[in-house]
């Protein structure tokens, strides 16, 4: 598992894909900080972190679309599958590799956080939250999209349904305020990412909370494993 | 070091492996013949783990590749029909993350020696700091042989492995296998049957997802030899030439086929089958006083030693050249 994380993280610095996402998520976060930090002369990071939650939503499938999908396209599955590794260590090696170049893409988050510290006083209960609410929904998301990548030979085709499931999580909430029925209003709530993040974003670390998220990654990340030991058996 | 029992394998409803059992001993070079599409690369894919059988069992080093998959795995090196690379990697920082993957030379001093004596056998020695994708397709094979003898593996599974490269690489090819099969069991897979001769201690021939023959490339040389066909190149009236081969009793067809050579014309000949044919044929030239410049004789074509040794050939194929057998 850790060759394969250590080549997966390699590949990403030895393509321009791993420098441009860190730098669109930084240029987020600076842009979001100046707008509700600086102009707003505040130090309140609660606007921050909450556009940070859109911008996790569809960068991460940029992230996550050629995990598998490339090795499928240029058969360098074959070296892996036949390596003394086992199918779930090899995806768990790539969710990590993606996982590491997500953390650092939002440490800028962290940054501004430093900063409001070097100039005023930063309530680091709240910004601590906040980093693992984005941490968790990093986690999660990025397993979503690892299964979705495990599903088709093109980076294009797993980057667009990346999308759409970034889309249909957000579009949940909106289902939250229409539908009539009880049982689905709960269940809509119950699944709604931007509820569960909502939490964080207010400074309560919600053990249910913490749980759902990394349930959902563990769950995907286990699909992928599933869905190459499929594979094997066609 | 191999065992093969009962091996099946469906892709939908169609059976490409139909009850394959074989064992390979250590330090056997075994190839396995077939012709495209005879299941020589699913058995494979089924002897590393990347595919699964839909029943019988593979058992590499004692190991199950099913239940034991990891240990048994450790046991073997790889080279693929289609050997794919990353793009972005130099050779050297390839066979280290093999080294890596396979688990094995952790220690910086003992890797580096390690890949330096395999790349040296393989001929890659002032290409390790090139990118693969810079290489031409025969280095890239070698980079594949390479990766596959990290680790010294008991077991090596080269699938075409000569496929795709000029002359005087496959020479090197063929000395590379031969030299390692000193040392490891190697499985390689053709089409070609000149190529499996020339390095395999063993032949397999798989027919349609059968075995058709197991045997030595001398043994399979015996079965495949036709004394009934020949080409014949003779000096003289094309005439008077096949009224000669004509003659012979035991002559069914004779054809000129082209002039090679000023005034010789080379001759397609062919007998009642199980028959020699060639003392009659020299006899019948030598008194006509037709000089006979050289004789070749005609190998059957591959697909003729799958119908010879499964004992349906009818003898009845018309007389092909075979590209597969020069």
């Amino acid at each position: 598992m850790i060759a394969v994380f250590k080549r997966e993280f390699h590949a990403y610095f030895h393509s321009p894909l791993g420098y441009v996402f860190i730098a669109v998520m930084y240029f987020f976060t600076a842009y979001y900080f100046f707008m509700g930090n600086l102009v707003q002369n505040t130090t309140d990071m609660s606007f921050l972190f909450n556009q940070l939650f859109t911008v996790v939503l569809f960068l991460v499938p940029i992230l996550t679309m050629r995990l598998m999908s490339e090795d499928q396209r240029a058969g360098t599955n074959q070296i892996l599958f036949t390596s003394p590794v086992s199918r779930l260590g090899i995806v768990c090696g790539k969710y990590f590799a993606a996982f590491a170049v997500y953390l650092m893409s939002i440490s800028g988050a962290l940054i501004m956080a430093l900063i409001v510290e070097f100039f005023s006083k930063t309530d680091w209960p709240v910004v601590i939250g906040h980093l693992i609410g984005l941490i968790l929904l990093g986690a999660s998301l990025i397993a979503i999209c690892l299964f979705l990548s495990g599903l088709t030979e093109s980076q294009v085709i797993a980057a667009v349904s990346g999308f759409a499931a970034s889309l249909s999580l957000v579009l949940i909430d909106a289902l939250v305020s229409v539908v009539s029925g009880k049982t689905f209003k709960t269940l809509f709530m119950y699944m709604s990412f931007n509820n569960r993040y909502h939490g964080f974003t207010i400074g309560i670390i919600d053990f249910s909370n913490v749980v759902f998220f990394l349930s959902i990654a563990a769950l995907f990340v286990l699909l992928t494993g599933a869905g190459l030991e499929k594979r094997r058996w066609s | 070091m191999v065992d093969v029992e009962h091996l099946t394998k469906y892709y939908g409803d169609k059976k490409v492996l139909d009850d394959i059992s074989f064992s390979i001993a250590d330090r056997q070079v075994v190839g396995l013949l077939g012709l495209n599409g005879a299941g020589k690369s699913t058995i494979m894919n089924i002897l590393t783990g990347y595919l699964a059988a839909t029943s019988g069992t593979v058992r590499i080093a004692g190991y199950d590749i099913l239940s034991d998959a990891t240990n048994a795995k450790k046991h073997i090196g790889y080279l693929p029909e289609l050997f794919s690379f990353y793009p972005e990697m130099r050779v050297n920082d390839f066979l280290s993350f093999i080294c890596d993957l396979k688990g094995v030379m952790r220690d910086h001093k003992e890797r580096e020696t390690h890949l330096s004596d395999i790349c040296e056998r393989v001929g890659l020695a002032d290409e390790r700091r090139r990118m693969i994708r810079n290489l031409s397709k025969g280095y890239r094979q070698r980079v594949g042989f390479a990766q596959a003898l990290i680790g010294n593996p008991a077991l090596l599974i080269l699938d075409e492995p000569t496929a795709s490269l000029d002359p005087s690489q496959v020479v090197d090819m063929r000395e590379l296998i031969r030299e390692t099969g000193k040392k490891s069991a190697v499985i390689v897979s053709s089409h070609i049957l000149h190529e499996i001769q020339l390095m395999c201690d063993r032949v397999i021939l798989i027919h349609e997802g059968k075995i058709a023959a197991d045997d030595t490339p001398e043994g399979l040389s015996r079965k495949m030899m036709s004394t009934h066909r020949m080409v014949a190149r003779i000096k003289g009236a094309k005439d008077d030439v096949l009224n000669a081969l004509q003659s012979v009793p035991s002559v069914q067809h004779v054809e000129a086929v082209v002039e090679n050579e000023p005034g010789a014309f080379d001759y397609r000949i062919e007998g009642v089958a199980g028959t020699d044919i060639r003392e009659d044929v020299f006899h019948a030239l030598a008194y006509a006083d037709l000089p006979l410049l050289q004789t070749t004789r005609r190998e059957q074509a591959l697909e003729d030693v799958f119908l010879h040794v499964t004992g349906t050939d009818q003898d009845a194929q018309p007389i092909q050249e075979s590209e597969e057998l020069r």
